[in-house]
């Protein structure tokens, strides 16, 4: 599809971004559209192979080939159907999603892939523009009702599909917006909450209905929710943080990175951040420690915040700026990623572990040293200290497993060796008519398989409920 | 002497046969018995056509016919005191009959008691002189007692008689074969007649008078004698399929047998008392069972004569000409045929018929013209008419004319008028006898007459079209891969690189019922036909309605209504429904409809209903129904169209009503070029496929298609390319009208349980069983759930499909993300790990088994070995190769990277079928060898040149390939460079195709032929066939063995491609699993497979395949696709594009470049798989390859395969274990005997010794007969292996030959030889040369005009590369096909010829026949165009014509004197004295593209004088 001599023709466009002196000053998105006709070219470097590795690439496996004609085609419409035919929230993946299908794609193999997730985005964003978002409603109700747990991007999946077929769907959030982790851990600048809203907006059309502030766990049980509804999706996320279990941890102005990131969604949102528990990179040297995506985060919101400094630190080595052999095509490439937040400025430095943190009565220092991965294990290089002056320290080194306390512990469902919700082929947990999505059951991982999860336990429930499923 | 029953694979169904056949007559009807040795003297020369098994002294049947020898059996009568009517009043049959005493005296009591039964009187019998010691030890344990019976006449006329004694041998037999006798097989009358009488049996020609010693008694004597050898593809010849029959004998073969028998004997039903009196039911089954097709068709034949018609008027009918699409022809004779095809289909096939009545005899050849049969008449008034000439010696002095038979035409003898009745004398008689046109013109209507009712007849209901389009299983790529494709371009659409995923029965996804059939195709026993470049065989008509008595001939038989193509358009069918017409009555049409929720019971009901109310419209005297399945809704979905249609088509056929109605199906779920096949091969007379014209229209108005500008032209391409689909398939068969497709059921399906396959598909090879009426609901259901969901709102979407290309959504891939990224990974990071996930990937799918073989496992319990003991990694690839892929398909990185490889490991290489750059013939510096050991000759015969043959370890005859067996290629303009036109022997930028037959193969002597012509060429070389695995290949692959092949290939269906039409990647032929099986076993049944290496491929990928290929019973493998992507390939599937982004399938140098492949990571992809072999070997107990071939009791059927429909699979046929003969292996041990030494090659390499040593000149002159075959090839393929491409200078070598030289004379001879021939030759004179000169005149002393009568035979300077020829008479057909180099002259040619050529020049000098330049690409011919009308003769498609330049004049000129110097010719001279007249006369054909190109070159070269580079050539072929 595409256009059969495209990828000759065409070369590949990454998507524009806002100059970074613009865009360090507020918390908008810093990708700019694309014109239809550059976008064209895009879907026209798509070489329709007969194994397209993108497919499978993506989780979602999405339909990666067939939309990128239809976008070469400028059938926008078509596109959008196509689309969300696998993903429920292409608006989303289109910004956040590290794209997998692009690592896999085949002109990857000697050539530049072909721009997939700005397609998507695309495709996503003209679809809100004219319209062709609507609500789908099933032809009848089933009569069976769904409790989902969480309005991260798994639950919100699960209730979409759910609600499509014909059951009643109750969305349970803690918090007080919806979205989870889409609203409070990923910045305005990457994803703006609108979009979460707008998609909200459709899946209240659709029938779901949602709880926000519900404080299941507390005083919403998992038994009252067991007797309330025929089926529990629980989609509670993977929220224990990994610690830094070195001395001076204790110390103030060292915070979770999650933490740090959550105020400043909420700023934005207009909410009022007391200055109490402010946690700010105002005039400071901020030092984040973990090179993952949260960092990065981190590192944006710093710039944004106005900080002094900012310098992060992996403990892993520097990955090579091309994709290691060891992870060959069409694999996700272990290699070095130069965030939008990193392009904004701030020291990266790797293979650096964290021995102490010191301070009076406030952060004042990390004392570091260099390491080496041998057999499995991080060995100090002798000799390799350095200290560094720190005002606000992030810790971005992931999760661990979701919170046992609570609903988890209510349902008593049996749960795997790393802590996360065991379950079986179709998303059920050890107990009948309780199931899992996303992070609570796969751990820590990207957006898009929280997606593909929910999508996924929602069929599981589905067929549990009505003994098949149309989806 | 029955052939054995069904065992394992084995199925006497699959019977194939073909020979050398003759005839002599004299004229004036004077009996001699000079005339019967005459006939026994053409069969010893005929020798070499026919066969013998692995018994030498067995053949596969030889016989005789002749006139009653009255003085003979009066002689003989009189000595025992039996007193003999007059001749003509009594009838001598000649009978077979059981060895045990006890059945003899019971069959002969039978049939004497059919003698009293009849009215008619025994006056006794008598014992044929035989002597059994003449026969060969096979022969002998099945040969019958044979005696002769006397039968006097009670009779008032002849005629009557002889109806009579029709009646007694039909019944009588009939009466044996049902009764309990144990003999019964044994019993057979060849002949029961006053007038001839039949010597034949299990014979080779030899031993045919050696056998019947009366044959030589001086009274036996005749005025006419027909002679037949016999070489079967059967593995088990018998007595009674020896021939001649009763009134042919037959050369070639019936492909549309199945139909036309099945036809038959529901037109037996309508037989009446009118013409053969209460008789009538005693000569049925008018086709005896356990016949061969030639013997159903004498069967046929013999009834119409019996009947009433002559025996010419039966031919006539039987074998019309291509009258379809010849304007040229006579409207009576036009007439004549139309009117009888509407009582009958076409016999179709390449056959040369002889016939006789015993007064007149005859021959006659197919439509195609594809055996071939030449005559002489002498001055003396003698005939001969035989597959060769000179299987007679005749002096040149006494020789009055010499011709061939012309395709469509007839050649009779009648020795009552004692004279040759011409072709046109004696039709235009036959097509006087009756008003044919007039009762064509009162009764006949076609469509296409009718006038167009208004449009309310096409029923719009765009609104549901996604809910219907939905019930009927329509994918999102049926519409974008299949359908639009058609849409636009008016034909199939392209893919390429095999298909990789689930049999019907094996897949998860809900298969529409078409898929669970595979298409038959053609292949060595009878050829494919090129359906574009020769369509003026080919036709689409169509008569539809209830059909009259076949025995008689009135007005009413022509109350038909003909269709010009079986696709009817919308509003075809709406004329049909709403016209009342004579003809035609408003058709009834019946639902084919089911309520969905009743599941297979609720189908099975409907089906009942469908199978009465059929019935009940024939009862009420309709003559067209229409099955439809409009009408489905949220209960009713729709009956998959092929079981309606089957339903009813054999429920009329049981109870003979069939004839009496014809089927129309209205289907909204026929799409695809393979469904219409499907409907018409099983009876549909029409078929309307309204949805897919809806589709169409929709995807017009879309707008996502900007290829698709209106809806009518649209719809008008898709109809034109099922048509042209149609004709494909049709013609992968051999056959040639859709007619005698019709109802001919040329399928195997694969799934599907007895109990389907008996009531609704009867007669259908279905080998494992399968599923039944409830699995194929609950498919139907799938599908119908999707349409009407109960939920949710129906999704805007159609299902994926994933067919063709891979999607997670969609079908499974054995070639997917994971295998391919798995094996890649291993081949290049050396990383085993990586192997065994791939492998355990492919060869256990987690999510359900994807091949035949996955679904079986080793039966444990095997004493395992240790793995040291087992045969080293290092041995097991030599049994490896990779697979055909041309230089030109594949980049020549990717082509050398393979040969580097496997020439490193000592396994093969396959040059693919494109030829090989000299450069490769030697080693490189690094010891690295580019050569390829396995050089492969296809059709086209692209750089088959003498040191090509010569270069090689094995010569490899691809007969089909996996992908798209009986469909020939093409190669675009685009793909040809200029290296790839070097080698190919051709011109850049011009489009190279690759016709569907072998034009040298269209028969299993014909192979035999090609096989001793590369063995001639290369001795050292093995020879192998590639065959394609189909129900009946191991029948097949008997006859090869039997032509002396050294090593069988069976290819699986699923095999890569460069490209092929996608219908024929997923449908035409089976798994190899199934081939190799039937392959093994039907070859130790019958003793040979212990002369022959067996050979699998077809998607092998691991080492388990390999293990299960030799169980089944093959001991080498071949790869193709893996190494492939082991070389980088990634599955694009755009090999047809030239758009491979790997470097691999491209001959685009900036994509090239981007090949990363390395000979290693083939190399280790290859010993990866050993070792995995060496593992299984090990754990099954087997020390080494040999040891396992053929222990298919090692294997069984896993459980648990996690396929929801292939529980019901039962392989038990497959994995029979044959069993040899003591003491003979299971694998090739025994080397074939080519009979080399005797060939007359010899006798020259010796004469020209100093040339071939010492390049010193040698002449000689030695007489030459038809039974030297190939002289010159050997001699020449010396040379080429000494001297390389070059040859020797001019003149070094000049031979002299004088009489008839036989098949392939001068084949593949090389520079500096010069052949020169007086005398005349046969078939493929000059196939392949390669340089030198060839010359061929009559002898001096021959008084008849040269240029009027035939000099050589087919197929003369097939594949010729360069050289010089010069022929001073006429050529048969397909003369200079595919030349690309040589320079030809000749006097005449017949039909087709320069067909396919692309390079070299003809000079025709005198008539041509039709269809001049079919396919012509390239090179330039030259015609002396005498009547001004070649044009009509030429297919202009791909050339056109123009006068000659004055450089062309004078090359001309200078040509022809160069011909008169070499040959005398008188035409030549004539031509020359009078230039100013011939001249203006002269024309020139110029292929289009080839003058485009040259132009384009030329320009290019003005243009950049200093720079040699050719010019990118992107316009062509586009």
């Amino acid at each position: 599809m595409g256009k059969v001599t495209g990828f000759l023709e065409f070369e590949r466009t990454d998507p524009s971004k806002r100059a970074v002196t613009e865009r360090v000053r507020d918390y908008r998105e810093f990708e700019l559209p694309i014109v239809q006709e550059e976008l064209a070219k895009q879907g026209a470097r798509c070489m329709d192979c007969g194994i397209p590795f993108c497919n499978t690439g993506c989780p979602l496996g999405n339909l990666i080939p067939d939309w990128n004609d239809h976008v070469y085609k400028n059938e926008a419409k078509l596109a959008s159907i196509s689309l969300h035919s696998t993903n429920n929230f292409p608006e989303v993946t289109g910004r956040i999603c590290p794209a997998p299908c692009e690592a896999a794609c085949v002109l990857g193999i000697n050539d530049d892939p072909v721009s997939i997730k700005l397609v998507e985005r695309s495709i996503a964003d003209r679809a809100f523009a004219e319209n062709f978002v609507q609500p789908i409603l099933p032809k009848s109700k089933t009569g069976k009702t769904v409790a989902v747990v969480g309005s991260g991007p798994a639950g919100l999946a699960a209730a979409q599909q759910l609600a499509r077929v014909g059951h009643s769907v109750t969305l349970y959030e803690r918090d007080d917006r919806l979205g989870g982790l889409l609203t409070y851990g990923i910045p305005d600048f990457k994803l703006e909450k609108s979009l979460v809203e707008r998609r909200i907006e459709q899946m209240r059309a659709e029938g779901v209905e949602f709880r926000t502030s519900a404080d299941v766990g507390g005083s919403i049980t998992g038994q009252d929710l067991r007797a309330k509804h025929d089926a529990v999706l629980l989609a509670i996320g993977s929220r224990k943080p990994r610690d830094l279990p070195v001395p001076g941890r204790e110390l103030p102005g060292i915070h979770y990175a999650m933490d740090f990131l959550t105020q400043q969604n909420r700023r934005v949102a207009g909410d009022t951040v007391p200055d109490a528990g402010a946690i700010l990179a105002t005039g400071k040297n901020v030092i984040v420690i973990g090179g993952g995506d949260t960092g990065s985060d981190c590192i944006g919101t710093s710039h944004r915040q106005g900080a002094k400094s900012v310098t992060s630190f992996e403990i892993m080595p520097r990955p090579p700026e091309e994709r290691a052999a060891a992870t060959p095509w069409p694999q996700w490439p272990l290699m070095l990623r130069t965030s939008s937040s990193h392009e904004e400025g701030g020291a990266r430095d790797w293979s650096v572990s964290t021995e102490r943190i010191t301070g009076n009565g406030r952060v004042e220092a990390l004392h570091c040293v260099r390491v080496e991965f041998r057999a499995g294990k991080f060995e100090r290089v002798a000799g390799s200290e350095f200290t560094l002056p720190a005002d606000l320290v992030l810790l971005a080194m992931g999760f661990v497993h979701p919170e046992r306390e609570g609903v988890v512990e209510q349902l008593g469902v049996e749960l795997d060796a790393r802590g996360n919700v065991r379950i079986d082929k179709a998303f059920m947990s050890s107990v009948p008519g309780v199931f899992a999505a996303g992070d609570c059951q796969r751990g820590q991982s990207l957006v898009v398989w929280a997606i593909a999860d929910g999508r996924r336990a929602a069929r599981g429930v589905d067929q549990y409920l009505m003994g098949h499923s149309e989806l | 002497m029955p052939l054995p029953p069904r065992s394992g694979l084995y199925d006497p169904q699959f019977e194939h046969d073909a020979c050398g056949f003759g005839f002599v007559a004299q004229t004036n009807g004077q009996a001699s018995h000079d005339i019967v040795k005459k006939g026994i003297d053409i069969l010893l020369n005929l020798v070499h056509r026919g066969a013998c098994g692995c018994d030498p002294l067995t053949g596969d049947g030889a016989g005789i016919l002749i006139q009653l020898p009255d003085p003979f059996f009066r002689r003989e009568c009189e000595a025992s005191d039996v007193e003999l009517p007059e001749a003509g009043k009594y009838a001598v049959g000649c009978v077979f009959l059981p060895r045990d005493k006890h059945d003899r005296r019971r069959c002969m009591h039978i049939l004497e008691d059919k003698i009293f039964g009849t009215g008619q009187r025994l006056i006794g019998w008598r014992d044929v002189r035989v002597n059994e010691n003449a026969l060969g030890p096979m022969a002998r344990a099945s040969a019958p007692v044979i005696k002769q019976v006397f039968i006097g006449s009670t009779a008032d006329d002849e005629a009557t008689f002889e109806r009579k004694l029709f009646v007694i041998r039909k019944w009588a037999e009939r009466t044996v074969r049902e009764s309990n006798m144990a003999g019964r097989g044994s019993f057979f009358i060849p002949s029961l007649s006053s007038r001839t009488i039949v010597y034949k049996g299990l014979l080779l020609a030899e031993q045919l008078a050696a056998f019947y010693t009366e044959l030589t008694d001086p009274a036996m004597v005749s005025a006419l004698a027909m002679v037949h050898q016999r070489f079967s593809t059967n593995t088990f010849p018998t007595w009674e399929l020896a021939q001649p029959f009763r009134m042919i004998a037959h050369n070639g073969e019936i492909n549309t047998v199945r139909g036309n028998a099945a036809w038959m004997s529901a037109r037996e039903q309508l037989f009446d008392e009118e013409v053969f009196g209460e008789d009538v039911r005693q000569i049925m089954p008018i086709i005896a069972p356990g016949g061969s097709d030639s013997a159903q068709l004498d069967n046929v034949a013999e009834l119409l004569v019996h009947a009433g018609r002559s025996l010419p008027h039966v031919m006539m009918m039987l074998v019309p000409e291509a009258w379809q699409n010849d304007d040229q022809m006579s409207q009576r004779k036009r007439d004549f045929y139309e009117y009888h095809s509407c009582l009958i289909e076409p016999w179709d096939g390449p056959a040369a018929l002889s016939f006789t009545d015993g007064k007149r005899i005859g021959g006659i050849l197919d439509r195609n013209g594809l055996r071939p049969a030449r005559w002489t008449v002498t001055k003396d008034g003698l005939v001969v008419v035989a597959s060769e000439t000179g299987v007679l010696d005749i002096p040149p002095e006494n020789v009055e004319r010499k011709g061939r038979l012309e395709p469509g035409r007839m050649f009779l003898v009648d020795t009552e008028a004692g004279r040759i009745v011409e072709d046109e004398e004696i039709k235009d008689e036959i097509a006087r006898r009756k008003p044919y046109g007039r009762w064509l013109r009162e009764n006949k209507i076609a469509l296409s007459e009718i006038d167009a009712s208004p449009p309310t007849a096409t029923r719009r209901e765009h609104a549901s079209l996604l809910q219907r389009q939905k019930a009927f299983g329509y994918t999102e790529e049926d519409l974008r891969l299949l359908m639009a494709p058609m849409a636009e371009k008016g034909e199939e659409a392209t893919g390429s690189m095999g298909t990789d995923t689930p049999l019907a029965v094996l897949s998860d996804e809900p298969q529409l019922l078409f898929n669970y059939f595979k298409q038959h195709f053609a292949q060595v026993t009878n050829p494919a036909i090129d359906p574009i470049r020769e369509e003026l065989v080919m036709s689409l008509k169509q008569y539809i309605g209830g059909e009259a008595q076949l025995l008689l001939e009135l007005p009413d038989h022509a109350q038909m209504l003909e269709l010009e193509r079986p696709v009817l358009t919308n509003t075809d069918i709406a004329k049909l429904r709403e016209t009342h017409l004579q003809q035609v009555r408003q058709p009834p049409t019946l639902k084919m409809l089911y309520p969905v929720a009743e599941g297979g019971a609720g189908l099975k009901a409907a089906l009942d209903e469908l199978c009465r109310l059929a019935s009940q419209a024939v009862h009420e005297g309709q003559s067209l129904v229409i099955l439809s399945d409009r009408g489905s809704n949220a209960e009713y979905a729709p009956v998959p169209s092929l079981l309606g249609l089957g339903a009813v088509h054999h429920h009329l056929m049981r109870n003979g009503t069939r004839m009496r109605i014809g089927i129309i199906v209205e289907t909204g779920e026929a799409r695809e070029v393979h469904h219409f096949a499907l409907l018409v091969g099983y009876g549909a007379g029409a078929v309307n496929p309204y949805l897919a014209f809806e589709t169409i229209d929709h995807l017009v108005s879309s707008g996502s298609y900007p290829g698709l500008k209106d809806p009518e032209t649209a719809r008008k391409k898709y109809v034109k390319a099922l048509d042209k689909g149609l004709l494909k398939v049709m013609s992968k068969m051999g056959i040639s009208t859709v007619q005698s497709y019709h109802g001919a059921q040329i399928f195997e399906a694969i799934g599907l349980s007895p109990e389907v396959i008996d009531r609704y598909f009867t007669g259908t090879a279905s080998r494992i069983s399968g599923i039944d009426l409830d699995v194929i609901a609950e498919e139907c259901r799938r599908r119908h759930q999707k349409a009407y969901p109960q939920v949710t709102q129906p999704s805007p979407l159609l299902e994926l499909g994933g067919q063709y290309h891979f999607r997670a959504q969609g079908e499974r891939h054995l070639w997917n993300p994971t295998t391919v990224a798995k094996l890649q990974h291993a081949v290049r990071a050396e990383d085993a790990k990586s192997y065994e996930e791939y492998s355990r990937a492919i060869n256990t799918a987690a999510d359900g088994a994807i091949t035949l073989r996955g679904l079986w496992e080793f039966v444990p319990g095997s004493l395992p070995v240790p793995l040291e003991e087992v045969e080293p990694a290092t041995e097991i690839v030599r049994r490896f190769a990779t697979g055909a892929m041309s230089f030109g398909s594949i980049s020549a990185e990717a082509h050398e990277n393979l040969a580097i490889a496997m020439n490193r490991i000592g396994g093969k290489s396959n040059t693919g079928e494109g030829g090989e750059r000299e450069e490769r013939y030697t080693r490189d510096p690094n010891g690295d060898w580019r050569r390829s050991a396995i050089k492969q000759v296809a059709s086209a015969r692209f750089g088959v040149t003498t040191d090509y043959l010569v270069n090689a370890d094995e010569l490899q005859i691809k007969v089909a390939q996996g992908a798209k067996p009986g469909e020939g290629g093409q190669l675009p303009g685009h793909k040809v460079d200029a290296i790839i036109a070097k080698t190919r022997h051709s011109t850049p930028g011009v489009t190279l195709i690759s016709p569907p037959p072998h034009h040298d193969i269209y028969s299993i002597e014909d192979l035999a032929q090609l096989i001793f012509d590369l063995k001639m060429t290369n001795p050292r070389a093995r020879i192998s066939v590639k065959l394609v695995a189909e129900a009946g290949v191991g029948t097949v692959a008997a006859g090869v063995a039997k032509a002396h092949a050294d090593v069988i290939l069976i290819a699986g269906h699923d095999g890569g491609t460069g490209a092929s039409p996608l219908t024929s990647i997923k449908h035409a032929g089976v798994p190899w699993e199934l081939g190799i099986a039937e392959t093994h076993q039907t070859l130790v049944n019958n003793d040979l497979r212990s002369r022959v290496v067996l050979q699998a491929d077809g998607q092998m990928r691991t080492g388990r395949d390999v293990i299960i290929a030799a169980l089944l019973g093959a001991e080498e493998f071949g790869f193709a696709t893996a190494p492939l992507v082991a070389s980088g390939c990634i599955m694009m599937r755009k090999c047809h594009l030239n758009t491979c982004p790997v470097g691999i399938a491209t001959q685009d140098p900036v994509l090239r470049q981007k090949f990363s492949g390395k000979p290693e990571h083939v190399i280790r992809f290859m010993f990866y798989v050993a070792e995995e072999v060496r593992t299984l070997m090990a754990s099954l107990g087997f020390r080494t390859m040999n040891e396992m071939v053929g222990r298919a009791d090692k294997l069984r059927t896993r459980t648990g395969s996690g396929n929801w429909k292939a529980e019901r699979l039962d392989f038990s046929d497959v994995l029979h274990v044959a069993a040899p003969r003591p003491g003979v292996g299971l694998y090739k041990c025994i080397p074939q005997d080519h009979g080399l030494e005797k060939a007359l090659d010899n006798k020259l390499l010796e004469l020209c010794e100093p040339a071939l040593a010492r390049k010193e000149r040698v002449s000689h002159s030695l007489p030459i007969k038809n039974v030297d075959r190939t002289v010159g090839a050997m001699l020449a393929g010396e040379v080429a292996r000494r001297y390389g491409r070059n040859g020797l200078p001019p003149g070094t070598i000049e031979l002299h030959f004088q009489g008839s030289a036989g098949q392939s004379f001068g084949a593949f001879i090389t520079n500096g030889i010069t052949l020169e021939l007086e005398g005349d030759g046969n078939d493929y004179v000059g196939k392949g040369m390669a340089g030198g000169t060839i010359v061929v005149r009559a002898p001096e002393t021959a008084t008849f005009r040269a240029e009027e009568n035939i000099l050589i035979g087919n197929v003369a300077l097939y594949g010729a590369t360069s050289g010089k020829a010069f022929f001073a008479g006429r050529a048969g057909e397909r003369f200079s096909v595919r030349n690309s180099g040589a320079t030809a002259v000749v006097e005449g040619v017949g039909d087709h010829c320069c067909e396919y050529m692309t390079g070299g020049r003809v000079l025709v000098l005198g008539r041509t026949g039709r269809n001049f330049a079919a396919g012509m690409s390239g090179g330039y011919a030259y015609v002396f165009d005498e009547t001004g009308d070649f044009e009509k003769r030429c297919n202009l498609g791909m050339v056109e014509l123009e006068a000659l330049s004055p450089e062309d004049a004078a090359f001309v000129a200078a040509l022809i004197e160069e011909h008169r110097d070499q040959t005398g010719s008188r035409r030549a001279a004539s031509l020359l004295s009078d230039w100013e007249k011939t001249l203006p006369r002269m024309l020139k054909v110029v292929p289009l593209e080839y003058r485009r190109v040259l132009e384009e070159l030329s320009r290019a070269r003005e243009k950049s004088a200093t720079s040699h580079a050719l010019p990118v050539l992107q316009t062509a072929g586009k």
